[in-house]
């Protein structure tokens, strides 16, 4: 069966969606989601959605109630790489996807939800 | 004002709306539609093609590429014989559903093309219509 991958990278989970969404995807993925964060105590969630040429309130949705139960099982959601005509197309629907963190790449997605702890203090990366 | 090309896609399962998006990005393409006007035609195509899924209970999709002197446009019209809408004024309204979900579909659509209009009949079925012009 066609599924998106979950994969694992350390403390967080990486979804990177490059398929057309439809309904059973997207729900086999909050299970998924769900089940790798309760399995591998994850503690963020980062969703590649650089790929999507479009967002519609389907899909906002799903984002958002993966976002919704990663948190009530302690995972922060952060969505990164929304292509810029997503961004205005969303907006325009009436979606602002109010709820759910957003990043321009997986590094700065990496960076919100790993804080500077990961990337060292402010000081090393001053030196370096 | 002439229709230049038509092409009729079954909307009868959720893979169908995802052909349905991809046929609607394939003539916006062919118009050389903006990248953003083509991400609003191929939206509000999904919105719509949900829309006539969910509540219509399945039906079909029309799609024609027009010609208005030197401004060229695609329309799409979302047909099913499904239950109707009562009321349209409430349908339109953002945040009104009837089924589970967050009622963006129609009023949403709406601002993403430049005509709009929906017929229906309680009972008999509905007929969207979105226009994009270039």
């Amino acid at each position: 069966m066609e599924r998106i991958p979950v994969l694992r990278m350390g403390s967080l989970l990486l979804i990177t969606i490059q398929v057309d969404m439809h309904d059973k995807l997207a729900l086999q993925l909050q299970d998924d989601v769900t089940e790798r964060i309760s399995e591998w105590g994850s503690t963020g969630v980062l969703i590649d959605i650089s790929s999507l040429e479009i967002v519609d309130s389907f899909i906002g949705r799903m984002l958002a109630n993966i976002a919704g139960m990663s948190r009530v099982l302690g995972a922060e959601t952060v969505v990164v790489g929304m292509q810029p005509a997503v961004a205005i197309t969303l907006v325009e629907l009436g979606m602002s996807l109010t709820g759910v963190r957003t990043a321009l790449s997986v590094e700065a997605g990496m960076e919100l939800l790993y804080g500077n702890a990961f990337f060292g203090s402010e000081n090393e990366r001053t030196e370096a | 004002m002439s229709v230049q090309k038509r092409e009729v896609l079954p909307v009868k399962t959720s893979n169908d709306v995802v052909l349905a998006r991809q046929k609607v990005r394939q003539l916006a393409v062919e118009l050389r539609f903006s990248l953003v006007d083509q991400t609003k035609l191929v939206t509000a195509a999904s919105e719509l093609a949900r829309n006539a899924l969910d509540h219509g209970k399945g039906g079909s999709m029309t799609v024609e590429t027009l010609v208005n002197g030197s401004r060229s446009g695609l329309r799409m019209i979302f047909e099913d014989q499904g239950p109707g809408i009562p009321n349209i004024e409430d349908a339109l309204k953002d945040g009104f559903t009837t089924g589970s979900g967050m009622g963006l579909g129609l009023g949403g659509s709406k601002r993403l093309v430049n005509e709009f209009s929906i017929e229906s009949e309680v009972g008999k079925g509905t007929r969207i219509t979105a226009v994009r012009w270039k």
